[in-house]
């Protein structure tokens, strides 16, 4: 930002109000985030965000990248939700390759993606309580994190940044723990899960400080392109999983979380419902992984035929779209990653105008954001 | 509506356009056509286009392309519509941030990256660089500091 607009900005002020700069470096924005906020008194009267932070340009690599190659720079956007994100590069590339992967390899891409969509949401629990000043349920949800990283970890070769999608199916066959471990997780994960409601989701200072604040109605939701647990807070159903199922998300039974507050607690009970439902997907599929192949047959060097290819998935925060322009060669001409955080975080300032400072953590923190995944 | 009444309903609009079927039924119009289009789209309630899922730019050297995914959660078409910037030197295309406002930040990241300018945008700041920077995505952009290339 140039000198010139920030001595503009000053100007704008009327006597009483000023301006707060939150972050780049700040607890609550998760990362490097820098929110400029025109304050009156304690009324937030604008909210500016500034991206770039840690902007990579990740489109731009990608051109000079293969189509194997790029799909490991996504688990670097939205990290929490890595394996969705390598899934939806690999079924683009699948789709312009006209490939039909492997039963098995679909069964296991749907198995890590809710356990991604577990973890994601056990750290997005644990760290929206220590915004809002409570320490212990970061230590409860990151136990039962640690549970699923170790998981990974056997399987993936990794725990954060899992690398275990290729265009064709997946990279390894899972471990011979995998299923006895997740079955285990399972049973532990319900049998603490009422922690998690005694915790937070019945103590009453986090009904007051969620309560009605934030507020975003339908309308607004689909016109700022929210997607994912924001949207379908405020009664919005857009759920990937239910409107384009893929890789054999029509198989299972599952029910679209959908709540129609449309405040900080709306978008709080969207996630905390949204775990059980995963654990009712994995049930379903843990005992009933198919025999046979875990990758189809695929040539060296991939080529995309001349076009352009679309993929949708949900993501643990919403809708990820890649969208890959090919010009026949065997880099792509172009790739665009349309990131839920981006589209999400436009919302931010119709949610905070008019509310208190205070509150705008409460909103930063039931929005989810995940930087990298914002600045690409 | 399924893609033949599609393509009836928007030729009957703009008959400019000229159509091409990919994976989405995909509509491609002259850049200057783009906002009428844009409006009547969301507007008129048999196309309801309510939800712009993503826009992206494209530089094909020639010309540039703006991309936008749009659809109707109500009639649940989802379709791609192109909008054709020829005059690459003096990149311009009307905004649609005040018909679906999630395009405000998408059109300022194509700005920022492309340097596509979009005419009555209320806040066309760059979005990740500064200033100083060239547009990284375009085909011709060089940097010999930070080689991204095989």
């Amino acid at each position: 930002m140039s000198s010139k607009e920030e001595i503009q900005d000053v100007t704008e002020l009327r006597e009483e109000d000023f301006m707060l700069n939150i972050g780049p470096q700040h607890p609550s924005t998760h990362g490097v985030l820098h929110l400029k906020v025109k304050l009156h008194g304690e009324t937030i009267m604008d909210v500016q965000p500034h991206l770039g932070y840690i902007h990579r340009s990740i489109e731009k690599m990608c051109e000079a990248s293969t189509y194997r190659n790029f799909i490991y720079l996504t688990s670097r956007m939205d990290y929490l939700s890595a394996h969705m994100n390598n899934q939806a590069c690999s079924m683009a590339v699948e789709k312009g390759l006209a490939l039909e992967i492997p039963p098995r390899a679909k069964i296991i891409r749907v198995l890590m993606s809710e356990l991604t969509r577990i973890a994601s949401h056990t750290l997005w629990w644990g760290a929206m309580g220590l915004d809002l000043g409570a320490v212990t349920p970061f230590f409860v949800g990151f136990r039962d994190r640690e549970d699923i990283l170790d998981i990974f970890e056997e399987s993936c070769g990794a725990r954060l940044t899992m690398n275990y999608n290729v265009p064709g199916g997946v990279m390894y066959d899972i471990h011979p723990n995998f299923q006895r471990k997740v079955k285990e997780f399972l049973v532990n994960f319900k049998k603490r899960y009422h922690e998690y409601d005694e915790l937070l989701t019945g103590n009453v200072i986090l009904h007051e400080r969620t309560k009605g604040v934030g507020y975003i109605s339908a309308e607004d939701v689909v016109s700022y392109g929210c997607s994912g647990p924001v949207a379908r807070a405020s009664g919005v159903s857009c759920d990937i999983r239910k409107w384009q199922p893929y890789d054999g998300y029509e198989n299972v039974q599952f029910e679209e979380i959908i709540e129609t507050g449309g405040d900080c607690f709306a978008r709080y009970m969207v996630r905390m419902r949204e775990m059980p439902q995963s654990v009712h997907i994995i049930e379903q599929l843990i005992d009933n992984i198919p025999e046979g192949d875990f990758q189809a047959k695929t040539k060296a060097v991939l080529k995309l035929p001349k076009g352009e290819f679309y993929s949708r998935v949900e993501t643990a925060r919403g809708e990820l779209g890649v969208y890959i322009v090919s010009d026949g060669s065997m880099n792509p001409y172009r790739i665009k990653f349309r990131s839920p955080n981006f589209s999400n975080l436009s919302a931010l300032k119709h949610m905070a105008v008019g509310g208190k400072i205070g509150d705008l953590v409460a909103i930063m923190a039931t929005l989810d954001l995940v930087i990298p995944d914002l600045d690409r | 509506m399924t893609n033949e009444e599609l393509k009836a309903f928007i030729s009957a609009h703009t008959p400019e356009v000229t159509f091409e079927e990919t994976q989405f039924l995909n509509a491609i119009i002259p850049s200057e056509k783009i906002y009428p289009l844009a409006k009547y789209l969301r507007e008129n309630p048999d196309a309801d286009i309510d939800y712009l899922i993503c826009l992206s730019g494209v530089d094909w050297k020639d010309h540039f392309m703006v991309v936008y995914h749009m659809t109707s959660r109500k009639h649940k078409h989802t379709f791609v519509l192109k909008a054709k910037i020829a005059d690459r030197n003096n990149a311009e295309i009307h905004t649609v941030c005040d018909i679906w406002r999630t395009a405000e930040f998408h059109e300022r990241e194509v700005y920022d990256l492309f340097g596509i300018k979009f005419i009555n945008h209320p806040d066309l700041r760059r979005l990740f660089l500064d200033d100083t920077w060239g547009f990284p995505l375009r085909k011709d952009y060089t940097d010999d500091i930070t080689i991204v290339s095989l």
